[in-house]
């Protein structure tokens, strides 16, 4: 009997460059307190947010994507044509099908393959690590992942637990073959017993009947809802026990970090995660929730990017990441920056 | 062994002190978290949090929505403690 034939691909894989997009329209806490009895004060001590990029209706969920694609494609020194896969993390383009990763791949000329990822704001980690073994396994030598979110289409603006949060953006990395190890395995998992912790406030198909108070007789939603303290005790305390098991499973200490990452859902639980992970002083941390808002799936990408850029963190250096979000989902890996 | 009401309120006022900055005095059995205290739903996360650990009790979610004042949580872990 004939035997199949198997693929090998690259020993090691890391992330070879990346880019973002930020959307023009700055929204401050005075415009959101327009919307929700609310202050300044209140959302900075509750949120550390002080604005939140909001994306006009030219900046789309692909016009953001294929601009930070092609600036992390510049920067990879890799051509769109040379992409095997596209893996799209988002929740909020609004087609169930097909997926918005086609239409990216299109914009950049590679008919790899091509398809988005349902894990709320662990999405980006997800991909990661997907291109990652897709690497290794030899399915694609080189992977565009994209983080793109316009959470202003699901923004309750009336919402006083959440106008303030959301914001908008996009985040982009190419991922292929490397010399040495480049992104550490990855600790991942779901509990789907919190499935209604973070949710949207109903399913397409049932959509309510308008309100009739509701100026335009218009529905209003689905909006994205979530139990801000069930949320908030899983991400500041059990979200640390996943760092800690990221770190241990790419057999560094957090010493070794040259940044640490987090998912930007609020800076309350990013500092809670840096206390409980004791975390040495000299790792810069990704605080860039201050100014971009809480963007799901882009907030890793884009502060990754903004790192860079600035500064705060080296090139080459080594990153905890860790995705963590509606499903309840979470995902967490060590990896070198590009 | 079992922690009497007045120990549970110390143990918890120091908590509350160390976590939320509340002067310990301030924590008595009438005040409530919210209102008197001005400890906000993040903040009141991070008490239960450190409770649970000092006390050796399991405080969920749904339970943490009935603590408005410092007797209600002083009454949940007088209740639940491990005897």
């Amino acid at each position: 009997m004939a035997v199949i034939k198997e693929k090998r691909g690259a020993a090691h894989t890391r992330i070879l460059g990346v880019g973002g997009y930020t959307p023009s329209r700055v929204v401050t806490n005075e415009e959101v307190c327009t919307w929700i009895d609310s202050s300044d004060e209140w959302i900075r001590t509750r949120s550390g947010i002080e604005t939140r990029r909001w994306a006009t209706p030219a900046e789309t969920v692909l016009e953001m994507s294929v601009h930070a694609a092609g600036k992390a494609l510049a920067a990879a020194g890799v051509s769109g044509d040379q992409l095997g896969a596209v893996i799209v993390a988002t929740v909020s383009h609004m087609h169930q099908t097909p997926a918005l990763a086609c239409l990216i791949a299109d914009r950049l000329g590679t008919n790899g393959a091509a398809y988005d990822v349902s894990a709320g704001c662990a999405g980006f980690c997800y991909g990661v690590a997907q291109a990652s073994d897709m690497v290794k396994a030899g399915s694609a030598e080189y992977v565009l992942v994209v983080g793109v979110e316009r959470l202003s289409d699901l923004t309750d603006i009336h919402d006083r637990g959440t106008a303030f949060i959301f914001g908008d953006g996009a985040g982009a990395v190419v991922i292929g073959p490397s010399d040495v190890p480049g992104i550490g395995p990855v600790v991942w998992g779901s509990e789907g017993d919190k499935y209604g912790a973070i949710t949207q406030t109903f399913a397409w198909n049932e959509a309510p009947e308008p309100e009739s108070e509701a100026e335009d007789g218009a529905v209003r939603g689905p909006f994205l809802q979530m139990e801000g303290q069930a949320v908030f005790r899983w991400a500041s305390y059990q979200m640390a026990e996943v760092s800690v098991k990221a770190l241990e499973a790419a057999g560094i200490t957090a010493a070794d970090l040259e940044a640490f990452i987090p998912h930007q859902a609020n800076m309350r639980i990013t500092d809670r995660l840096v206390k409980v992970l004791g975390l040495p002083e000299h790792v810069p941390v990704a605080r860039t929730i201050a100014e971009f808002g809480n963007n799901s799936a882009a907030t890793i990408p884009m502060a990754m990017e903004r790192m860079l850029e600035d500064g705060s963190a080296p090139h080459g250096g080594l990153a905890l990441l860790i995705g963590f979000g509606a499903g309840l989902v979470y995902a967490a890996q060590v990896v070198t920056l590009p | 062994m079992a922690l009497t009401q007045e120990e549970i309120l110390a143990d918890l006022a120091d908590i509350v002190e160390e976590v939320a900055g509340v002067d310990k005095d301030e924590v008595k059995l009438d005040k409530s978290f919210t209102g008197d205290l001005d400890v906000d739903s993040l903040t009141m996360v991070e008490v239960v949090v450190a409770a649970e650990e000092k006390f050796s009790v399991k405080i969920p979610d749904d339970a943490v929505k009935d603590l408005s004042t410092v007797g209600d949580a002083v009454s949940y872990i007088l209740k639940n403690q491990a005897a």
